[in-house]
């Protein structure tokens, strides 16, 4: 026990770093993601089906290929292609694609939770679209979305150990990589498991209070 | 791309399909196994299921799958990767579906439960003959797009190993150097799975629909 205390103390710097890197990734991701989202969501929002269709397909291929194929497609895709990226990049570019995919269908559930007489009233006033946008939907529409934002962010961070596939030296990998020196995948699988639980459990709990108390009125 | 690549890689959709249709059942039962729990009425058992639930899901999928295949498997007793996989994913799948089945059994009308008794129906009975009908018709389409997300999921299981799809397509792009044709067509073949699944869920969820007055 006291030699198993031992060696959680000596991996823990090392795992500790990773994810770091696992939570940096996951912002950044989120950072450039959900706005992108919001414009996927309103570009969901034209009346023509070509100007709808860039849109659409990013986002049924954000969503429907699976975010590890996706993250392979990029990081070992790209390079027959004459793109090249580091590891780093890879995970970010895959992560904010899956992000925005993903956001863009939350955030468009948002704006029409909004009701259609805001719409027209706005348009009734004399808005221009970008004010009615601007001043009337998004900021109705955008709280709506919030808690279900929230919710997915904590799914992106557990989604983050799967870059290890692409050797991003992120908390998975970390793990992998003193594993496969020690032979002790159990004590460190169980440590790496902690680790995630204690930052996605509490915020799990956190955005289901959230959700109750914003729903509260309904 | 040639005939013999896309062939391996569709090879791994045996085992995708193998694999999602394993960890479903393990997944409804263990769910239902916790929805009860979640809503026996005794504080100490849904406080557990409440904590088995939290737990199952605030852990990462891969590392469940590493933990079950390199920790639990290499001590106490062999677990192949395609047993590993089911057991990691189920346990995933139990924790979303059990809250699923819950959000569905709250949404059944009381007078349900009281009719039934009323009747003199038995306690089982109550169950598989009112009150789980209802259930599945309210939770059809949460079910389906949940598994819709597991097949997905099953992805992560080419980490340790199980020769599905994206192991495949990561097997052929090492050896061929054709990357780009290989994983476009796993993530092409993951988006073909899930259409005819999905617009299965829609037609089964308006035919049920269409059977009950309302």
């Amino acid at each position: 026990m006291i030699e198993l205390l031992e060696f959680w103390r000596q991996s823990l710097p090392e795992l500790l770093e990773g994810f770091a890197l696992s939570l940096r990734v996951t912002g950044i991701s989120l950072v450039l993601g959900i706005p992108l989202g919001l414009v996927l969501a309103l570009n969901l929002q034209a009346r023509r089906l070509w100007a709808r269709l860039p849109a659409l397909s990013m986002i049924e291929i954000g969503r429907g290929a699976s975010i590890l194929v996706l993250l392979q497609f990029v990081y070992f895709g790209l390079p027959s292609a004459g793109l090249t990226l580091t590891s780093f990049m890879s995970v970010v570019v895959a992560f904010t694609w899956c992000t925005a995919a993903y956001t863009s269908e939350i955030i468009r559930a948002g704006l029409e939770s909004v009701p259609q007489g805001q719409r027209e009233a706005g348009e009734a006033l004399g808005f221009t679209r970008a004010d009615l946008l601007r001043f009337i939907i998004l900021p109705q529409g955008l709280p709506v979305s919030v808690p279900a934002l929230l919710g997915f962010s904590i799914l992106m961070l557990q989604a983050s150990s799967l870059a290890f596939v692409v050797a991003l030296p992120e908390l998975m990998s970390k793990a992998q990589l003193i594993g496969s020196n020690t032979f002790r995948y159990m004590p460190l699988f169980t440590l790496t498991a902690v680790l995630y639980a204690a930052v996605c459990l509490p915020a799990t709990i956190l955005v289901a209070r959230l959700e109750r108390r914003l729903s509260r009125h309904i | 791309m040639t005939a013999a690549m896309s062939a391996a890689i569709l090879g791994g959709l045996v085992w995708t399909l193998a694999l999602s249709l394993a960890a479903l059942p393990v997944g409804i039962v263990l769910g239902a196994g916790l929805c009860a729990m979640r809503t026996s009425g005794m504080a100490w058992l849904d406080l557990l299921a409440a904590c088995l639930i939290l737990t199952f899901r605030s852990v990462p999928p891969i590392v469940w799958l590493f933990l079950i295949f390199f920790g639990i498997g290499t001590g106490l007793f062999r677990v192949s990767p395609f047993q590993a996989a089911a057991i990691g994913l189920g346990l995933i799948t139990a924790a979303n579906l059990a809250e699923i089945f819950r959000g569905s059994l709250k949404a059944i009308h009381v007078g349900q439960w009281e009719a039934a008794r009323a009747l003199g129906m038995p306690p089982l009975w109550r169950l598989s003959d009112v009150i789980v009908p209802q259930m599945l018709r309210i939770s059809l389409p949460s079910i389906v797009s949940y598994g819709i997300g597991l097949i997905k999921d099953t992805a992560i299981a080419s980490t340790i190993g199980v020769p599905e799809i994206a192991f495949k397509a990561s097997h052929v792009s090492q050896t061929t150097f054709k990357g780009l044709e290989s994983f476009a067509l796993a993530g092409a073949l993951y988006i073909l799975i899930s259409i005819p699944i999905a617009m299965l869920s829609r037609w089964m969820d308006r035919r049920l629909r269409s059977r009950v007055a309302r």
